[in-house]
């Protein structure tokens, strides 16, 4: 995996310096945008949901035993801001939108579609990859805040009904208004931002690098997430190290 | 600005010791040969012989390990010179975009590269359709198309870019006899029309001998013979001989079954 990282970078380099094309390229921008949308809204709801509601689950006993029945929406709040949100909505969009583009593209190339743009001096950097990298660069983070929304949600559910918690709603938020800062939200989306970064380079990256034939586009997508998930994991440790400064 | 008032005129192409290998296997072998501006060329050859590895090369898809390839004297090897003229491919497959319309498939080069205004460029769009006969598909997705509509819809969309050089992969595989004789008419007389050169690609031998002035043989990578549709038929290398009189004669053992 890590011989075509140089590729990669070189393909995001390429279409960060396209980037004063974007505005031209908007329709496309905005169709992709809405897919992104469309394809991961309600996935993005549920998952968050209970991310936040599980964590709950898990902390709020214990801590409600210890006496400390404040830092549960403390805790859930810093966990879904900070960390939970951001890399498990990655996750997820690797699966869902990151293999969707290195299919799409891969089979472009598999079909010669892409020899057919370059024929024509459509450069695919700008046709294919340039929309989808803005598209997922603006989407990820829209939808990050959400999750981060409906976890904190999901969390306080949770701690209410939950007996062994019962832990009001207002409550709840009372407490994690008091821990979290607007710059925990602000460092989780900034992370997100880069995990789709991660994401759409390394889909279209696979996906103008697929050759042979159909079985190849299968490759390519199982190797898209693969390697997204990978990525976004270690970068994830890297951010979150240089963020805590 | 009309297009009709600037007519594209031919180019000449001269291919020189082009050799180019994939892994171990040399598909291409020294091939040498000059098409001359407003000539139509056909190559005809088995397949696997490397006919449209040499097409990629022509247009720019692949780079040659050797020998130089030249257009009204210029190479085309760097890129700014390449873009000076302005050529097509018309795909054996037809590579539509699978994503678009047909008539957006058609106007993708002008949309793309905002030549022309929006209107200009559906009344161009049409006006290519119509010439190919596949107007009515105009809001059709290539997926509704068969084989030898995506190949015509290939055929306008390389039509509008008003080449000066156009390169045709197998223009009539799969198609019936009768589109196979429109589209023999198609290239003859956008040949006439334009002065186009026109390289065409094919195993089918009524298309070759119907529209060529000049014929290639190649097998294996190399080129057999040049020359006149009759020089070529009278051509006494066996290999030549056997690909173009091959006919299907059917056993006497399966008749009568
Ligand atoms: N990208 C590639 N990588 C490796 N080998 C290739 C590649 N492209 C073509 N070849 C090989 O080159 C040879 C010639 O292929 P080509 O497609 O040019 O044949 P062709 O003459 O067009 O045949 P057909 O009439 O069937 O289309 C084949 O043996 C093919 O396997
Ligand atoms: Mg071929």
């Amino acid at each position: 995996m890590f011989d075509n990282i140089g590729q990669m970078v070189l393909l995001f380099w390429r279409t960060l310096g396209a980037l004063p094309l974007a505005w031209r390229q908007r329709q496309k921008v905005f169709e992709q945008f809405f897919e992104i949308g469309n394809a991961s809204l309600l996935m993005v709801c549920m998952l968050s949901f209970f991310i936040g509601g599980v964590l709950s689950l898990q902390t709020g006993p214990a801590l409600v035993e210890r006496g400390l029945p404040s830092a549960v929406g403390g805790i859930v709040g810093l966990a879904v801001a900070r960390e939970l949100a951001p890399v498990m909505m990655a996750i997820l969009i690797a699966g869902r939108i990151g293999s969707a583009m290195a299919a799409e593209i891969g089979s472009m190339r598999v079909y010669q579609e892409i020899d057919a743009l370059r024929t024509m001096n459509i450069n695919p950097i700008h046709y294919l990859v340039l929309p989808r990298l803005v598209a997922i660069a603006l989407a990820l983070p829209m939808l990050v805040v959400l999750a981060i929304l409906i976890g904190w949600f999901g969390g306080a559910t949770v701690a209410e009904i939950n007996h062994h918690m019962a832990i009001p709603f207002a409550v709840f938020f009372g407490d994690l208004r008091s821990m979290v800062e607007l710059k925990d939200v602000a460092n989780g989306v900034f992370k997100t931002f880069c995990f789709a970064i991660i994401i759409g380079t390394v889909s279209c990256h696979q996906g103008l690098a697929t050759i042979g034939g159909p079985r190849g586009i299968g490759r390519s997508v199982t190797k898209a997430v693969v390697n997204s998930i990978i990525l976004i994991v270690m970068f994830d440790y890297i951010l979150t190290r240089l963020l805590l400064h | 600005m009309n297009s009709t008032d600037q007519k594209p005129y031919g180019v000449k192409l001269e291919v020189r010791g082009l050799r180019k290998s994939f892994a171990s296997q040399e598909v291409l072998q020294g091939l040498d040969f000059t098409v001359q501006p407003g000539e139509i060329f056909v190559i005809m050859g088995p397949s696997g012989s490397g006919k449209s590895v040499l097409l990629k090369h022509l247009i720019g898809l692949e780079a040659p390990d050797a020998g130089e390839i030249l257009v009204n004297g210029e190479s085309i090897m760097t890129p700014e010179i390449a873009a000076k003229y302005r050529m097509a491919l018309v795909f054996q497959s037809g590579a539509l975009l699978n994503s678009l319309t047909v008539g957006e498939n058609v106007g993708l080069y002008l949309t793309e590269h905002r030549l022309k205004p929006p209107a200009e460029i559906e009344r161009i769009v049409r006006e290519k359709l119509a010439d190919v006969r596949l107007s009515e598909a105009i809001h059709k997705m290539p997926g509704e198309l068969s084989g030898g509509m995506k190949k015509r819809a290939a055929i306008a969309r390389a039509l509008v870019i008003e080449p000066q050089l156009i390169l045709y992969d197998e223009p009539t595989s799969e198609l019936d006899p009768l589109s196979s004789v429109v589209i023999g008419q198609e290239i003859w007389n956008l040949n006439q029309n334009t002065r186009v050169t026109s390289l065409v690609v094919t195993h089918d031998r009524d298309l070759a001998f119907g529209v060529a002035d000049r014929i290639a043989v190649m097998d294996g990578g190399q080129i057999l013979t040049i020359g006149t549709p009759e020089a070529v038929k009278a051509f006494p290398d066996a290999r030549v001989q056997t690909f173009l009189n091959a006919d299907f004669k059917r056993e006497p053992r399966f008749k009568n079954i």
